[in-house]
């Protein structure tokens, strides 16, 4: 049942992901490449590359386009609602109770407290897309695309669509 | 008339709002409070505060609860469907059409390239929630934190779900000795 699939690896995302559209990145390539085994490390990075490289917010995009990939139109549409609508519907619902309990020691603690563990889902995530790109393309060229795309991020701080595009004129000449 | 606001409001944010839904909230704020004068600065911090509580992205979260307030559920849809709908399609569009042109090498030197650009942000993201963690926990019980995951995740192969569920739990259950002065501790201290 692939519909129902699709809304459940990215309604876990969805309810999980507490602290906006990035923190949810590591959540949904546990369920799409690690459970589901829709694509591997380096196609979901190409999702999450493009993804990162358009506007709008990063969550439903990868919803939006995995869906569409594995079911489709109506899969695309289960992706994003899946997404969205859970902690939405829970927002609109709740906000009298929320309202009151926004200062909360309580729910403030709830974010302080998953931080550490969706830092290491990241790490791992970061891992991985490295030892990808050094099986692919080797230590140098890894090497060098990692410390040309690190300086031009946080250094000179280039805007991260003008890097991806650079970082593929780069491949098609030099990897190809 | 109402409707076609709500719907370029949410468009321009969807649309100008690179780097994920974090960086669309200025966007949002522009169009909400200084455009269309829909809710004031207060208003806005509310729906802000509201939002982050709640998991799940926050753009759309916000989209439609602003869309809700000033048309109801037809304005819920339309807000939400503005600020995703445009950039999910132009996704689809353009991996459709690398997938269909993968076979050439020079195509796949890019995707090859790509790979580790993407492991930066992570590993620059990695480091920012590190950083909050340290700040909002003291770094000794930050990095306990970040090992008991890692061993828990990858050593013992424990579902990020299960773990992430027990925590918020534990925060939410976790007895707090004085309310009132936790309340002011913690805001003084917030991130």
């Amino acid at each position: 049942m692939i519909y129902w699939e699709i809304f459940l690896a990215f309604f876990i995302p969805g309810i999980l992901g507490y602290g906006g559209g990035p923190a949810s990145i590591p959540l949904v390539e546990n369920e799409v490449v690690d459970r589901y085994g829709w694509m591997n490390v380096s196609e979901f990075s190409e999702v999450l590359a493009l993804g990162n490289a358009l506007p709008g917010p990063i969550a439903t995009k990868m919803a939006g386009y995995i869906g569409y990939q594995q079911g489709g139109v109506l899969g695309s549409l289960v992706g994003i609602f899946a997404t969205v609508a859970p902690s939405l519907i829970l927002m609109i619902v709740l906000l009298g109770f929320l309202y009151k309990y926004k200062d909360s020691p309580k729910v403030k603690r709830m974010t302080t407290f998953i931080r550490p563990t969706i830092a290491v889902l990241l790490g791992m995530m970061a891992f991985s897309f490295f030892f990808t790109s050094y099986e692919d393309t080797g230590i140098w060229q890894s090497l060098i695309l990692i410390t040309a795309s690190f300086l031009l991020l946080e250094k000179l701080k280039i805007h991260p669509a003008l890097v991806i595009v650079g970082a593929m004129g780069y491949g098609a000449f030099f990897l190809g | 008339m109402k409707h076609l606001q709500i719907f370029l409001a949410f468009f321009r944010v969807g649309m100008l709002g690179y780097g994920g839904g974090p960086s669309s909230i200025p966007l949002v704020h522009k169009e909400v409070v200084d455009k269309y004068k829909w809710m004031n600065d207060d208003e806005f911090a509310d729906v802000l505060a509201l939002g982050n509580t709640l998991p799940g992205p926050i753009a759309t979260k916000m989209a439609g609860y602003i869309g809700y307030r000033v048309a109801g559920v037809l304005g819920l849809i339309n807000a939400t469907l503005s600020t995703i709908i445009p950039t999910i399609i132009l996704m689809i569009v353009l991996l459709s059409t690398i997938t269909s042109i993968k076979e050439y090498p020079w195509v796949q030197g890019m995707t090859a390239a790509v790979v580790p650009v993407v492991g930066v942000m992570l590993a620059t993201l990695t480091w920012d929630f590190y950083k909050k963690s340290r700040q909002s926990l003291g770094w000794i019980k930050a990095l306990a934190f970040i090992c008991c995951s890692f061993l828990l995740m990858e050593i013992f192969g424990l579902h990020p779900a299960i773990l992430i569920g027990v925590l918020l739990l534990v925060a939410v259950l976790k007895n707090d000795k004085d309310p009132d002065k936790d309340r002011h501790s913690d805001r003084g201290d917030a991130s």
